[in-house]
């Protein structure tokens, strides 16, 4: 098993894994404020802005998120010319963490969407008769209520986002799966080894925040 | 959407005028953006006619795009059986009664669940043939992968379908004497299922999306015949790029006009559940998003 | 029910279409075997080739076709071990598959610029080598970098996992090094100036700036700072296929077949043929 004691190896896995973790807290930061405002959109009285919101989840939600982040490389940073680093490294990572956000963001949105749905029509209704501006019941009556509501599907969408980072891996980006496949490369005779280290420190971390996301679920479930 | 029309009152007067040039503001703005970004393209040379001009000829389609998308439906189709066949396997063993049963289909579900989908695809086309002595297609390596990831996702939904059966269903089923598997197999499950369709067919959509990484282990689906092989050719892989992300949204966008109407099929056909089905997670629009 | 009926339907047409699936990938592999290629091309007149398909002139998918330097070789080949063209099932490896398409049997031979080294001759055997190539750089065509010493704090874009990737990395490690899974991604980025410079062997790269699309841009900086030797990749205990194949390779030499793959595929950039040195051939991993 030299593969696991050779230190270049290790610090590969380490970095590997890193990345991942960066990606997946910028991303999942990033998607919620993008979520948040499209949901919004969706919901405001402008049609232009209901318009753009649909167009945008449609459209992010039927592309695979490798084609998304292959625009956000060739289209984005090539074409376009947006560098957002000077690092190749910093550069990649950025770029990817625009395309998770971007794509993640449609999920985000049609989850509060239905966690909008699950508040009972009453309260907005109420909310209305008392007078309450859009913005004031979205704030203080509706949003409230929904996100209680969405913690679960939040969970999966950060678990799914998690496992998406590893694509980021298409632009260079020496991540996790990079990583594993090199190492599968180079050391063909133990490949279920090193299978099993690299799903094992995926299994590690998100098993625990798939039950901890539904421990939260129940305690915040409104009881109607 | 009855709650959207309910937040903010009928648009008076002053409300209109806003709305209106609000909307004429950021419709401005979004033109410009596009504007902008067509006209960095065209710097870049990117609407030459020459870049397009392969997709006007029958031989690309013929050869790189409609074999690439063949083979992505197929690997889709046989991977929702398979998944399918999967889920149901492993919700109900987790179901069980019996320990030694409940407790290692618990245990692959979560599993096949935290592993990201690459990592599978990888192992299975590279490492499985070190266990069976023999060569793994491309094609069971991406199905197989596929299989284990969505069928642990559809165990998970099948076992919530399986709970949300009012459970006087299952209490007159064992009034009337039927044994677990019996309860399972004849009132638990067609119930479940009925109510699952728009999940499994949202389901489709994230499997056909997901074949897109078939091109890491060289299986010649679309995006690999449609733009790694096709940019080859003719050096043009942005506009290959564009043509086969439109190909894939408007095959989603049909699948998922599909799961619509499937779900207003079944839904008339029998009596509507009370709509009070309060919980987010039965909603198919939130299926979990994948690469 | 009705759908029941429906879904009973599709699932019998999913597992149809699995069950040809099953038939039509998996014809052709796990033939080789103890007898090796000689033994299976005389009994099953047939071989399954592995080929690059991206790279012009030497290993390029047009449609339903290849074409290329390669694939000239490997009909070669496959002649002098009594297989027909049409006999000859081609697959496409990408470069860090072919090790294991070899090792697994999912093909019988691989010809795809396929370098020849100690790390890899530990997993297969090697026949050849039947062309020596040299990594390079391409760099826009005003560029001013005249080779590897100049790369410090520049791009450079490469495939990953590849030989003149870790090359970059091991002996350039200033260099910025960006890696794709195929040139093809990293053509548009040099034409764009994201990256400096593309490097592979410089037959490759020839291949790239020859296309129409490109005519013009690029150009090879014509200065090679490593041996690249195109083998043919075999299963590592088949030393007889190996031993025949270098003779094939000889008689390919001196008859002429080997200048005319030469003329038929990159002949057509003006370079003349290079001689094949037949004393340079491996000796098969006999000891």
């Amino acid at each position: 098993m030299d593969v696991f004691t050779d230190p270049t190896n290790i610090d590969a896995y380490v970095s590997g894994f890193l990345w991942i973790l960066k990606l997946t807290g910028a991303s999942a930061v990033c998607a919620l404020l993008l979520g948040v405002l499209l949901a919004a959109m969706r919901v405001s009285p402008v049609p232009v802005l209901r318009g753009f919101g649909t167009a945008w989840v449609n459209i992010f939600r039927n592309t695979p998120l490798t084609l998304v982040i292959f625009f956000c490389y060739f289209g984005l940073y090539s074409t376009l010319g947006l560098s957002l680093a000077d690092d190749l490294n910093l550069n990649n990572f950025w770029l990817g963490v625009v395309g998770l956000s971007v794509y993640t963001a449609a999920f985000v949105c049609e989850a509060i969407r239905s966690g909008i749905n699950t508040v009972p029509t009453g309260q907005a209704e109420a909310a209305r008769a008392i007078g309450l501006s859009f913005a004031q019941t979205l704030r203080i009556v509706v949003l409230p209520q929904a996100t209680r509501a969405v913690v679960a599907p939040f969970g999966s969408i950060l678990i799914a986002l998690c496992k998406n980072a590893t694509i980021v891996g298409t632009i260079g980006l020496i991540e996790a799966s990079t990583v594993m496949k090199d190492l599968i490369n180079s050391y063909g005779n133990a490949v279920i080894p090193i299978f099993l280290v690299f799903a094992g420190t995926f299994a590690a971390f998100l098993i625990p925040t798939g039950y901890f996301f539904g421990w939260l679920a129940n305690r915040l479930a409104v009881k109607r | 959407m009855s709650t959207s029309s309910v937040l903010y009152d009928h648009p008076g007067p002053r409300a209109k005028i806003r709305n209106t040039v609000l909307s004429v503001v950021l419709g401005v703005g979004v033109v410009g953006l596009l504007w902008w970004i067509y006209s960095k393209f065209d710097q870049a040379g990117q609407w030459e006619a020459r870049l397009w001009e392969p997709f006007t000829e029958p031989a690309t389609w013929t050869q790189f795009i409609l074999p690439g998308l063949w083979a992505t439906l197929k690997a889709a189709a046989v991977g929702m059986v398979l998944s399918l066949a999967f889920g149901l396997v492993f919700a109900v063993g987790r179901l069980s009664d019996r320990w030694w049963i409940s407790v290692p289909a618990g245990a692959v579900v979560e599993f096949f669940r935290a592993v990201p989908l690459l990592l599978m695809i990888f192992f299975v086309f590279y490492g499985v043939p070190f266990l069976i002595k023999g060569p793994v297609s491309a094609f069971w390596a991406v199905v197989i992968g596929l299989t284990l990831y969505n069928g642990s996702v559809l165990a998970e939904a099948f076992r919530a379908g399986i709970r949300s059966v009012p459970g006087g269903q299952s209490e007159a089923a064992y009034a009337v004497g039927l044994r677990k598997s019996q309860v399972m197999r004849l009132i638990l499950i067609p119930q479940a299922a009925r109510a699952m369709l728009p999940i499994i067919v949202s389901q489709l959509v994230v499997l056909l999306k997901d074949t897109a990484l078939g091109y890491i282990v060289a299986y010649p689906e679309l995006l690999q015949r449609g733009v790694n092989d096709l940019s080859a050719n003719y050096g043009n892989i942005i506009a290959a790029a564009m043509v086969a992300a439109a190909i894939y949204i408007i095959t989603n966008s049909l699948l998922t006009a599909l799961a619509g109407w499937l779900d207003r099929r079944t839904g008339t056909r029998r009596a509507r559940r009370p709509r009070q089905n309060r919980t987010v997670a039965a909603d198919p629009t939130v299926a979990e998003p994948q690469g | 029910m009705r759908i029941k009926r429906v879904a009973a339907i599709a699932a019998v047409g999913a597992l149809s279409f699995a069950m040809t699936a099953c038939g039509s990938d998996e014809t052709g592999s796990g033939g080789s075997g103890a007898t090796g290629i000689v033994g299976k091309a005389e009994s099953q007149k047939k071989l399954v080739v592995g080929v690059k398909a991206d790279q012009p002139g030497l290993g390029l998918q047009t449609g339903s076709q290849y074409e290329g330097f390669d694939i000239e070789i490997a009909k070669i080949i496959a002649k002098g071990l009594g297989v027909e063209e049409s006999g000859i099932e081609w697959k496409t490896t990408t470069t860090p598959n072919r090790e294991p398409f070899i090792q697994q049997g999912t093909v019988d031979l691989v010809v795809a610029t396929y370098t020849i080294n100690d790390e890899r001759k530990q997993k297969i055997n090697f026949a050849g080598p039947y062309f020596i190539a040299g990594q390079d750089l391409l760099v826009k065509a005003d560029s001013t970098i005249a080779g590897p010493e100049q790369l410090d704090g520049k791009t450079v874009c490469s495939v990953s996992a590849s030989t003149p990737a870790k090359r970059i990395q091991s002996d350039y490690p200033k260099a910025k090094l960006q890696q794709f899974d195929s040139y093809s991604k990293c053509l548009p980025l040099l034409a764009n100036g994201q990256v400096d410079a593309v490097t592979t062997d410089d037959i490759i790269l020839a291949g790239y700036a020859a296309q129409s699309q490109y005519a013009g841009k690029f150009k090879v900086v014509g200065k090679t700072f490593s041996e690249e030797p195109y083998g043919i990749g075999l299963k590592k205990d088949d030393k007889a296929g190996c031993e025949k194949v270098n003779e094939i390779l000889k008689a390919a030499a001196s008859d002429g077949t080997y200048k005319a793959a030469w003329d038929k595929t990159l002949g057509s950039s003006g370079k003349a043929a290079p001689e094949l040195d037949t004393t340079k051939l491996t000796n098969c991993g006999s000891v």
